[in-house]
């Protein structure tokens, strides 16, 4: 059995068993809160994202998505509140400035786009916090596992 | 390395019916860092917590992870009990076994096992990284500026001035007391309006804790809770305070009359003036357009009548700063400019008046004494219609929302007319009749039941003069027909709006106002009248429209959140916010500009270089101001700023567990 085979093997044998990673930086005020409700209402998710709390959406930095991604994850979503209602007035803006325009990086470099995420889900939209969780793990699922990005998956170079 | 410990709740069948805590307990075991777990029923409960002290004191644990419910609801719980163990309160992190895991996953267990693991170990690799912070705690300045002196502000003054401190009551015409004092009566209950609210702005001017500051407007605010620095400007009154008496035969011997702002434009003052008798401070101001000695330098009568010589044609604008703790918004409303509706006359039919007018017009000290004449010839009217919801309700050239106030007082207004004019027609064409209020109903039955109003559902189309009547086209829906009424007057209860310089103001003092320019309270059934500004608060009618009964309540219960603050020498600040590396900070101040509360500013540091000393800009977080979004941490380039409680370090180490 040549190299190249074994790997195409190696490659099924792990997508039957993949899972999908994705890792969910959710505000404190929203959509953290959203994600509370939704456990509160018994909304069943699958069991994929797990979710980091920042106090707004506007803390979170483009460099740790990135880092998600170079660690393994298959997806990365930024939730944070509706524009016009963030916790904090405008930090919700920043987010969305920086996240429009980090969209387009991973575009331009050759990275499915799909795999960042960014949704608006208030404290109060349990019922949207669950259906978007649905929807990214299917988005994440048909892209499947993100081997572009991954450091084990880059040759390392060694000196 | 830290020592840390993980407690695994059960939360009953809630967590453990799902996940299998022992195993959760075991696996986390073997993660860097932890050397001691623990699970049972309830770690919220007295002894669960009493187990966490003990195990915290016996196995001599510095960070703490509780893998139980959301920290949203047992945070505050775990860090008084991390704290009653000796610990700094902030060297605990809780991972949302319940919320984010159990109750979404229910029917499957061993990958809801897998990822609560997984949410533990991101915890514990995160409360690694976790330092102590000391929540700071900045001095408050108990001394409360209340913005506004009509009847919600005087309430609100009074309230905190009788709790012992001091008051400013900020008022920017010459005479507090606000839209109340123009009103003749008030429902429910027809007690007249003067004797329950001119009583009231006596004993504001005459509370030793309170100093009116009437015709003065808000410069500037700055700082934030408990020290607020707040500019006023005293506008040139002309009228030495000190030394005026109030006699008033200054106005008595003005020789320009121009049209009354008080009576809404339906009588007539002197340029030097009291706006009504009873005007809180009692003493005139001089109108500086209209005065011909400040106009032209010819006159000057009423500097050579008064007894004290207290005229000063050569005022001039102060401004005055104060420092204050608490800032209470009561500036009030305005009334809808009805000239919009060209249907309606546009604003120059003279018999078609707003409800202001005619609450002159009925009123005994109005420009008619009380007579109900209409402005054109001085006739008695013999049918009045009052026409509702002018500008409200109506999104093509009004306001959207429902004024609230102006059902009942059109009732009442139809009632004083039934009462005054005996014999007359009064018709009231409505939308709706909203009468939500104690005894408010029954007052609107009693005008339609007793006096004989006649109340037609539906809107009126046009208005128009026809020799001298006021023909008034509208539709009867419940008839279902048109109808046209021949009126001597007509009355419109236009919609209340915020007071033009409201959005201003709002951004001036630093908090948000909704589209329509009225203040935005923190929340709208849980906050009423806190703004998302900390330390400034609402009431009345700038936060909306209401009525009196409303406003008071209101009044009073923002002077009891300034009270309230007030009760405290310190207030204990949120230790997660910003903190600035000054040693990498290039003092490019980007962050400056996104901060939200204006908390980032520059600051000059000395520091030595090749033996030189030299001066450089470095940011500087307020913490006073920093409310701790962490906006501000990806914008700097240099990666000086950090959030505490929330570093790059702490969550990117969150991160790659996560990712594991």
């Amino acid at each position: 059995m040549s190299v190249s085979e074994k790997s195409v093997l190696n490659q099924k044998a792990e997508s039957s068993a993949w899972k999908p990673k994705i890792i969910g930086f959710c505000c404190n005020w929203c959509s953290y809160a959203g994600a509370d409700l939704a456990g509160i209402s018994r909304f069943k998710q699958p069991p994929y994202l797990r979710i980091i709390r920042v106090p707004c959406s506007g803390r979170v930095n483009p460099v740790y998505v990135l880092r998600a991604f170079q660690k393994g994850a298959d997806g990365v979503l930024v939730a944070g509140c509706h524009p016009g209602d963030c916790h904090y007035a405008t930090g919700n803006y920043f987010t969305r400035r920086r996240f429009l325009i980090f969209k387009r990086l991973l575009e331009y470099v050759g990275f499915e786009p799909g795999r960042f995420q960014a949704r608006w889900i208030s404290g109060a939209e349990g019922q949207k916090f669950a259906d978007n969780t649905k929807k990214v793990v299917d988005d994440i699922k048909t892209l499947g596992p993100n081997k572009r990005m991954r450091l084990d998956s880059i040759p390392q170079i060694k000196y | 390395m830290k020592r840390v410990g993980v407690f695994v709740c059960w939360c009953g069948s809630n967590i453990g019916g799902v996940v299998d805590v022992p195993k959760v307990a075991e696996v986390a075991r073997s993660f860097p860092n932890v050397v001691f777990t623990q699970e049972y029923k309830y770690t919220c409960s007295e002894p669960g917590q009493e187990m966490m002290i003990q195990a915290i004191k016996e196995h001599r644990l510095e960070r703490v992870v509780v893998a139980s419910c959301s920290p949203r609801m047992h945070e505050l719980t775990f860090r008084k009990t991390i704290a009653r163990a000796g610990l700094n309160p902030y060297l605990l992190e809780m991972a949302n076994l319940r919320e984010h895991c159990s109750w979404i996953h229910p029917d499957n267990p061993e990958e809801a096992t897998e990822k609560a693991i997984n949410l533990v170990r991101k915890a514990v690799a995160k409360v690694s990284k976790v330092v102590p912070l000391q929540a700071g705690s900045i001095p408050i300045t108990k001394r409360a500026l209340v913005v506004g002196g009509g009847i919600a502000g005087i309430f609100a003054a009074l309230d905190i001035a009788d709790h012992g401190h001091e008051v400013v009551l900020l008022e920017k015409e010459a005479t507090i007391g606000g839209k109340m004092a123009l009103l003749d009566k008030t429902f429910p209950t027809l007690d007249c309006s003067a004797c329950i609210c001119t009583p009231k702005m006596v004993d504001a001017a005459q509370h030793p804790n309170i100093t009116i500051m009437s015709y003065s407007e808000l410069e500037s605010v700055s700082g934030y809770i408990g020290n607020f620095d707040v500019t006023v400007r005293k506008k040139a009154r002309y009228v030495d305070l000190n030394k005026c008496t109030g006699c008033g035969i200054c106005e008595t011997k003005c020789p320009t009359k121009v049209i009354s702002e008080f009576e809404q434009g339906m009588g007539t003052r002197p340029c030097i003036y009291k706006p009504f008798p009873q005007a809180v401070p009692n003493k005139p101001v001089i109108d500086p357009v209209n005065c011909k000695k400040l106009r032209d330098g010819k006159c000057g009568v009423c500097a050579r009548v008064c007894p004290t010589g207290a005229v000063n044609y050569e005022d001039k604008d102060e401004l005055v700063t104060g420092k204050f703790g608490a800032i209470v918004m009561a500036t009030g409303f305005e009334l809808f400019d009805y000239s919009v509706y060209e249907e309606y006359g546009g604003g120059r039919l003279p018999d078609v008046i707003t409800s202001m007018q005619f609450e002159r017009l009925v009123n005994a000290s109005g420009p008619t004494g009380g007579k109900i004449k209409r402005p054109s010839d001085k006739k008695i009217p013999e049918t009045i219609v009052f026409v509702k919801c002018i500008g409200s309700r109506e999104e093509v050239k009004g306001k959207k929302y429902c004024s609230r106030a102006c059902c009942m007082y059109t009732a009442k207004h139809a009632t004083q007319a039934c009462e005054k004019l005996p014999g007359a027609d009064v018709y009231v064409f409505y939308m709706d009749v909203r009468t939500p209020g104690k005894m408010y109903d029954e007052f609107y039955t009693r005008t339609t039941r007793e006096y004989g109003a006649k109340y037609i559902r539906g809107r009126v189309s046009k208005i128009w003069q026809d020799g001298d009547k006021l023909i008034v086209r509208g539709e009867d829906t419940l008839v279902g027909s048109a109808v046209e009424i021949e009126a001597d007057l007509v009355v419109l209860a236009t919609a209340m709006v915020p007071v033009k310089e409201a959005a201003e103001l709002a951004q001036k003092v630093g908090f948000s106002y909704d589209r329509d320019g009225f203040f935005t309270e923190a929340h709208p059934k849980l906050q009423p009248v806190d703004t998302n500004t900390a330390g400034i608060f609402l009431a009345g009618c700038c936060q909306g429209p209401k009525d009196i009964p409303d406003t008071v309540a209101q009044a009073c219960a923002a002077a009891s959140k300034v009270t309230a603050l007030f009760s405290r020498d310190q207030l204990a600040t949120n230790p997660m916010i910003s903190e600035v590396n000054e040693d990498v900070c290039v003092g490019c101040l980007l962050c400056s500009k996104v901060c939200p509360y204006k908390a980032i500013g520059g600051k000059e540091i000395k520091e030595q270089v090749h033996g030189q000393e030299i001066t450089r800009v470095v940011a500087n977080v307020n913490s006073g101001l920093c409310q701790g979004c962490g906006a501000c941490v990806p914008e700097c380039r240099s990666g000086a700023l950090n959030l505490k409680g929330f570093t790059n370090d702490q969550l990117m180490a969150e991160v790659d567990a996560a990712c594991l």
